[in-house]
């Protein structure tokens, strides 16, 4: 094949760089990055001796987790999802009951400044601390078991819904709140009439999504006292019970996935 | 949304008979699941406890204040790990979760029957346990330490970005892949010079977001043993030192609106 075009160096095509336009500071990053790399790979420590060791566990795990036991602590697996589901159920609704008027007041087109204020606060609050932390802080407060679970739950709801929800009513169609305004109508009639119908059903999408994260969660805040079947799952590893921790692992993996399935179609449905 | 009007009176309503009873019959089965839940979940609540709470919390508010600021010093090398266990994490997490999305699109995927059902699952797997899970395995599989949170950040984040992933490369405009099979390109050239450059951003955003959430769940693999700030926080908490646990509080917070702050401004640029 006979090239048109002369191989000279400077007429090659060369792939433009994708984000850091200046040569300096494309250096600088990528190699500040590497430097970094290479500091936090040698703040790994590795002791063989103990992986050695946590090998033949591993191969004990993977054989707990194929060959699950259901049975011999069934009542409290039963007891653990139980707890795990009611927390999940409570907290969903509770945490969304509170959520809306918070949501509203976030809102800054509908609220006045001072409550907007307050109500983004409290969802600053609420996102700012892990579901575990907040977990020890109730379980101190309420004492161990589901009801501090429930509050975790409720809690963490209160940032995710509101603020989801403020957002999507400081972006709804004006046109709309407008032509209702111009019937007359009061703040009330205007957040049930014009606001209302618009954001209902991603209120519903997301309300769905949060019951879907509220179930993952609480298989997890059982792990510092506060109810469920992480509590089951944390008592099965101490004791070196792995045949308990995969049968529950895989009660875990299969409740998720039934609560994402069951939640999108949902979602698919209602939008 | 269905408008009918009542024929007995002829007034405008927002939905018909029917869907009004469905509604109604919605909202009666909810109240109801929510009561048996509450009764389920409350069985074993011991009620003195929760009356006793404000004291208890008022309690724990007046031990933890003033917040021992000289316990600062023992902060700054978990800081470090956890910093670390996030970023390496990631890395290695979205290294793994590369390939799985490759395999997972329905566009890339080499097998739709047998390789793309195996991503997906790999994916939702991920997806559906908890860091602190997979923390919890991981410290009695290779022991405590920081290797142990990599590899548990890792595990999760790989259904995060696979799944996030995939769904942009099934979204990717198809004529600029056509265009470039025109001049004759390979699959991973195909790969390379159509289908990397359209899903590059966002890949990058979800990356850099997936880093701003491990950073938050950094903070507590150390309550199961893997290294960190978390590791801190288990000792305070069992010493009931809570003059220290309101320092680490602070510390944790302060770290993830650091983490925050950076992980949306580099996405505004990117994005």
């Amino acid at each position: 094949m006979v090239s048109a075009v002369a191989p000279a160096a400077s007429r090659r095509w060369r792939r433009p760089p994708v984000f850091i336009k200046s040569r300096f500071w494309r250096i600088a990053i990528y190699g500040g990055f590497f430097a970094y790399l290479v500091l936090a790979l040698w703040s790994i420590d590795l002791d063989w001796t103990r992986i050695v060791q946590g090998l033949d566990r591993g191969r004990r795990f993977i054989e707990g987790f194929l060959t699950p036991d259901f049975t011999s602590r069934w009542r409290d697996i039963r007891q653990g999802m139980v707890e795990s589901i009611t927390m999940t159920v409570c907290a969903s609704v509770v945490g969304i009951l509170i959520s809306i008027p918070i949501g509203i007041g976030a809102a800054r087109n509908i609220a006045p400044w001072p409550v907007h204020a307050v109500c983004r606060s409290i969802i600053a609050i609420s996102r700012a601390f892990q579901e575990i932390i907040i977990a020890i802080l109730f379980v101190a407060m309420f004492g161990f078991g589901p009801f501090a679970g429930f509050l975790t739950l409720s809690f963490a709801t209160i940032g995710f819904i509101s603020k989801l929800l403020a957002d999507d009513i400081e972006e709804v169609d004006e046109a709309q709140a407008e032509a209702i305004r111009a019937t007359g109508a009061g703040w009330w009639q205007i957040v049930n009439y014009a606001i209302q119908p618009q954001v209902m059903p991603r209120l519903i999408g997301l309300s769905l999504y949060r019951v879907d994260i509220n179930f993952r969660e609480s298989s997890v805040i059982g792990i510092v006292g506060a109810g469920g079947i992480g509590a089951t799952l944390n008592t099965s590893m101490e004791r070196y019970d792995y045949d308990t921790a995969g049968a529950i692992l895989i009660l875990i993996i299969i409740f998720v996935m039934l609560a994402e399935y069951g939640s999108s179609h949902i979602r698919k449905r209602v939008q | 949304m269905p408008i009918g009007s009542n024929a007995a009176d002829n007034t405008w309503s927002k939905h018909t008979r029917r869907g009004e009873w469905m509604i109604w019959g919605g909202w009666f089965a909810l109240a109801v699941v929510f009561v048996l839940s509450w009764q389920v979940m409350n069985e074993r609540t011991i009620w003195a406890f929760v009356e006793d709470a404000p004291r208890q919390g008022a309690d724990l508010l007046s031990r933890s204040w003033p917040p021992r600021w000289d316990y600062l010093g023992n902060l700054w090398q978990p800081l470090w790990d956890t910093l670390n266990m996030a970023t390496l994490g990631t890395l290695l997490g979205t290294a793994m979760a590369v390939p799985l999305a490759f395999m997972a699109a329905r566009n890339t995927s080499p097998s739709l029957l047998f390789l793309r059902p195996v991503a997906l699952f790999i994916i939702v797997a991920s997806r559906s346990i908890n860091s602190l899970i997979w923390a919890l395995l991981l410290v009695a599989i290779i022991g405590p330490g920081i290797l142990a949170g990599i590899i548990a950040i890792a595990l999760r984040s790989i259904g995060f970005v696979g799944k996030l992933l995939y769904e942009s490369i099934e979204e990717i405009d198809e004529t600029q892949v056509e265009a470039v099979r025109a001049t004759g390109a390979g699959q991973l050239q195909l790969i390379d010079y159509a289908i990397v450059p359209q899903v590059l951003p966002a890949f990058v955003g979800m990356t850099i977001f997936r880093w701003d959430i491990n950073i938050r769940e950094s903070t507590i693999l150390g309550l199961v043993g893997a290294s960190g700030i978390g590791l801190q926080l288990q000792g305070s908490l069992n010493t009931l030192a809570w003059s220290q646990v309101s320092v680490i509080f602070a510390v944790i917070l302060l770290t993830v609106i650091v983490a925050e702050w950076v992980s949306s401004k580099v996405r505004r640029a990117i994005i």
